[in-house]
Order: structure tokens, then C-alpha cells, then sequence
């Protein structure tokens, strides 16, 4: 079975269906990616899953239980990270004092040190601007500080949305291979782009969102060589 | 000399106004608005005092811990009654019912009490004290009022920095989506914001009732707004800026009274708030407003 399974969800703003009957699996230990252009819902999706918009229609199971029904800040303690678009850390706050509130649910305290030691590993800037004012970070480390902050809850999955916006090419290999190491020690990675090529360079499998609907699905090597997918999305 | 005692009756008179003014802030910070009502909170944790102190002669410890807990709890009531359902609402709407909400609780009072002044006891036993040659007299009221706000700026500016709670607090002022994400419950923290705004405005309204003794349905009216003044002062959201707020605006009010005019006090320390504004419009402390809609 599935580890995260959505189905027919339908999601509305006002009268503006968003979201039109999307169903997709997620299975343990793949990274699978959602692409789409700018505005076809991968955000909204995101936000549904984590319960900080509520569905009209559709269901979203993650280990059997149902989200849907499940308070947004009770998510994360069932084993969800959610790295939100824009990063959306907590400026006025320091490096560490954003990484502990990823631990916030977290009750022993041997464990976290544990997580904080292996965040550092992996993002060794964190460390060395541990007292730093997050506001302050430059963008790539506004983003390593999120995605360091989300695996400070020790996550089964993470869901990342557009890790690589607004950074220079170089950083966006860097993101893209902190992914790839996320993915090997054991997370399940849900990630949202814009950026398809890098996105299905890392991917398992993944599908495609257009305006609210999944459009096509499957093997992220073979999206990377459909000829409709090359043009609309790879700029081949 | 009396520059000095004016000076410091200010000072005293202004901690009061810090002690409201950080349940207008801290609230404006988390649940990101104005809370008009606040001002009669004090009013109502004076009439329990009153109530409970002198109507039927109870220890006045007793009487302060009630008027705390009263206070507090119609403060977690009032949010989730009026407020809570009112969150993404527009902000005027949420003003509107703010505005309400006072003049419920004054009427309240009125129905209960009536419109006649009701005469307070200070709850301070602490002797004044006399200074150079006796020309200098501080009651004990105004070093109490001091010290206690002293107090609770410290224990407040801790809570904040070091507990688990404040750090939730600082998160959901900040973005309560992302907040929520780290798995902070952010009704819970604005309830909290409440409950501490609350108990704060009642310690205001024992400290008020103290050094004025005399308690009517409009007590906490003016003093409600001064402080909201002072909270916009020193940088509504910020904590050391009600501090400083309130300092501020007690001391202008307490000079201005003595050496301008009394009747013109007030008009004097919002005049000062206008001038302030018109030149840094975020207040003292302030930061940058991420206002929501
Ligand atoms: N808060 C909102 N209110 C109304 N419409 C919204 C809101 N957020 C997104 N939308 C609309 O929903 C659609 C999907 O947006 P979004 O999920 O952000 O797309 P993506 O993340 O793929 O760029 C867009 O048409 C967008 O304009
Ligand atoms: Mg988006």
C-alpha cells in the first residue's frame, strides 16, 4: 500500500475550482516529483495535504489515516515535513531558534541534539551561522535553513515546494543533491517544481498538473523523453 | 524638588499604562488586531476586587487572585465568543465587534453596579516615603506600581525568549501557516496571548484602582486608550515599546498637567502621539508592518 495516497481532491478558492479531481500515490522511499507551469495547483495541493487549506472533495490517506480530517499542526508530529514555497522561515528569529521549532513536537531532548548534529552535517552553513538572525541568510541559505528546519521534525516524508526558486544555477545543483541525499538516508520525498528538468533528474516517477488536473503520469526517465513533455516543459 | 516628584508620579502613572499597553501589543502581534475591549478589562478586574475585597470583606490577597482569575478567563472568553469566530475576516469587521465588546462590558458593569462611583481601598500597605528633608513624599502605590511592572517586564521578556510557549508565540506572530507547519497550535497561542493580556490588565486595574481610588463603568476607557496609544508609540507588536510607550506618555502627562494644564493634559499627550507619527509612523520600535487585510 501506498504511504501517502490522494484521491479525486478537489479544491476550491471561493467559487475558483483550483484543484479538479487529482488523484496520485506516493509510495515509501521514492521521490516523487509534481511539475507544472506557474498556476496549476501544485502549491494549493501542497497546502491541502497539510491541512492549511481544506478540500472540497477527495481524500488524502497517509498510513491509513485520513488528513483530511486532521488539524494542520497535528501533521507533523504523524511524520510530515512540509518545506513551504518562498521558505517561509521565520525571519526575526536565528538559525537555531528556527531549527528547534522544527523539533517542536519533539519531546526528548537527546533525540533533537541527535537531529540538530546530523542538520549540521548535511548543512554545514547552518552551523556556522547558528546565532545568525534567519532574515538576514542569503536566499540558498534561507533555503538549506527550510529544509533543515523540516528535518528537524525526523520526517518519514518531506513535501518541498519549489526548493529551487530564485537560485543561481550552482546552488540549484546543490539543493537538487541535498534532495538526492535526503532521499538515500530514508525519507520519502514529495517535491513540487517548476524547474522539470532538474525535477525529474532526481525523480522516480512523477506527474504532470495542468490547470488543476494530473495530465500525464509515469516514470520520471520516461517524462524526460517524451517528445509533448520535452516541449512543453523542457524547452527542448 | 517637585520636578522630581511630578517626574516620578509619571513614571508610575506611565508603568500602568505599560502594564495595558502589553496586552494591546502582544495581542495586536499574535492575532494581528486591536483590541478595543481591552481598556475595560481593567474595569472589570476592578470591580472584582471590589467586590470581593470590600463588598464582602475577604482578604484582599484572595480578592487580587480573583480579580486575576476573573480577568483572565473573560479574556480567553471574549476571543473565543467574539473573536475567534471573526479569524480572515476583514480587520474593520474584527474592530467593529472589538468595539462591541466594550460597550457590553461597560454596560454590564453599569446594570451591576450602577453609575455611581464605588470607592476602592488600596491594596498597597507599603508606607510612602520622605526624601530630602521631607520635601520629596513617593507613596507606596507609586513604588509598588514600579516595581510590578518592572517585574512583569522581565518575567515576560523571559517567558517570551525561553520557554517553548513564547517561542510558539513569536513563530505565530510571525506566519501562522508556517507556524503551524512546525505543529505550534495557533488557537491555543492566541488564546494564551489573551489569557496573559487579560491577567496583565487586571494587575493594571488593581495598581489603577490603587492610586485612584474610585471605580466607575468607564474606568478602564481612557486608560485604554492612552495605553493603545502608548502600545502605537513605542511600535504596536513590540514589548520593550510598551515599556517605553507607557513610560513616555505617563511622564508628558504627568508634566504636562503640572506645568501646562491640567485640562489640556490629555489633549497634550495625543498631540504628542500625532507628532510622533507624522515623523516615524511605525512607532518608536517599530518594525516594519506585515499587515494582514
Ligand atoms: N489564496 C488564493 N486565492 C485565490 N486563488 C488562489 C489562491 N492561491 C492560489 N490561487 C489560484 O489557484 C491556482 C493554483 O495556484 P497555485 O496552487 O499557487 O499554483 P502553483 O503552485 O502550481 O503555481 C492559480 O490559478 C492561482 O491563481
Ligand atoms: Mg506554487
Amino acid at each position: 500500500m501506498a504511504m501517502l495516497t490522494v484521491k479525486d481532491l478537489e479544491v476550491y478558492y471561493g467559487v475558483i475550482k483550483a484543484i479538479k479531481g487529482v488523484s496520485f500515490e506516493v509510495n515509501e522511499g521514492e521521490i516523487i516529483a509534481l511539475i507544472g507551469a506557474n498556476g496549476a495547483g501544485k502549491t494549493t495541493i501542497l497546502h491541502t495535504i497539510t491541512g492549511l487549506i481544506s478540500p472540497k472533495n477527495g481524500s488524502i490517506e497517509f498510513e491509513g489515516k485520513d488528513l483530511t480530517k486532521t488539524p494542520a499542526h497535528k501533521i507533523v508530529s504523524m511524520g510530515m515535513a512540509h518545506v513551504p514555497e518562498g521558505r517561509r522561515i521565520f525571519q526575526e528569529l536565528t538559525v537555531l531558534e528556527n531549527l528547534k521549532l522544527g523539533a517542536y513536537t519533539r519531546k526528548d531532548k537527546k533525540e533533537i541534539a541527535e537531529t540538530l548534529e546530523k542538520v549540521y552535517e548535511r548543512f554545514p552553513r547552518l552551523k556556522e551561522r547558528y546565532k545568525q538572525v534567519a532574515g538576514t541568510l542569503s536566499g540558498g541559505e534561507q533555503q538549506m535553513l527550510a529544509m533543515g528546519r523540516a528535518l528537524m521534525s525526523h520526517p518519514k516524508i518531506i513535501l518541498m515546494d519549489e526548493p529551487s526558486m530564485g537560485l543561481s544555477p550552482l546552488l540549484v545543483s546543490e539543493i537538487f543533491d541535498i534532495i538526492k541525499v535526503i532521499k538515500e538516508a530514508g525519507t520519502t520525498v514529495l517535491l513540487v517544481e517548476q524547474n522539470a528538468k532538474k525535477a525529474l533528474s532526481v525523480a522516480d516517477r512523477a506527474y504532470v498538473l495542468e490547470t488543476g488536473n494530473i495530465v500525464k503520469e509515469g516514470k520520471a526517465s520516461d517524462l524526460l523523453n517524451d517528445d509533448s513533455i520535452k516541449k512543453a516543459y523542457l524547452g527542448e | 524638588m517637585s520636578f522630581i516628584s511630578y517626574l516620578i508620579s509619571g513614571i508610575s502613572l506611565g508603568s500602568i499604562y505599560a502594564i495595558i499597553a502589553l496586552g494591546y501589543t502582544m495581542v495586536y502581534g499574535i492575532a494581528k488586531m486591536l483590541n478595543f475591549a481591552h481598556g475595560d478589562i481593567i474595569m472589570v478586574g476592578g470591580y472584582a476586587v471590589f467586590t470581593i475585597g470590600i463588598t464582602c470583606g475577604m482578604n484582599k490577597w484572595i480578592a487580587m487572585l480573583v480579580g486575576v482569575v476573573v480577568c483572565t478567563v473573560l479574556g480567553i472568553v471574549i476571543e473565543k465568543v467574539a473573536y475567534k469566530p471573526l479569524r480572515g475576516a476583514s480587520s474593520l469587521a474584527v474592530l467593529i465587534t472589538a468595539i462591541g465588546v466594550s460597550y457590553l462590558l461597560q454596560n454590564l458593569a453599569l446594570l451591576i453596579f450602577g453609575s455611581n462611583p464605588k470607592s476602592f481601598t488600596s491594596v498597597v500597605s507599603v508606607p510612602m516615603i520622605k526624601l530630602a528633608n521631607g520635601e520629596l513624599t513617593i507613596t507606596g502605590e507609586t513604588i509598588v506600581t514600579i516595581i510590578v511592572c518592572i517585574i512583569i517586564m522581565v518575567v515576560l521578556t523571559l517567558f517570551i525568549n525561553k520557554t517553548k510557549a513564547g517561542r510558539a508565540m513569536l513563530a505565530v506572530s510571525e506566519d501562522k501557516g508556517a507556524a503551524q507547519l512546525m505543529g505550534v497550535n495557533v488557537n491555543g497561542t492566541i488564546a494564551l496571548t489573551f489569557a496573559i493580556g487579560s491577567a496583565l490588565a487586571a494587575v493594571a486595574g488593581i495598581l489603577l484602582c490603587s492610586a485612584y481610588p474610585q471605580i466607575i463603568p468607564t474606568t478602564g476607557a481612557m486608560p485604554g486608550i492612552k495605553a493603545f496609544t502608548a502600545a502605537v508609540f513605542g511600535g504596536i507588536g513590540s514589548i520593550p515599546g510598551a515599556l517605553i510607550g507607557g513610560i513616555i506618555l505617563g511622564v508628558i502627562e504627568s508634566l504636562g498637567q503640572a506645568y501646562i494644564s491640567s485640562q489640556l493634559a490629555d489633549a497634550i499627550v495625543f498631540s504628542v502621539l500625532i507628532i510622533v507619527l507624522l515623523v516615524k509612523p511605525t512607532g518608536i520600535f517599530g518594525k516594519k508592518i506585515n499587515e494582514k487585510v
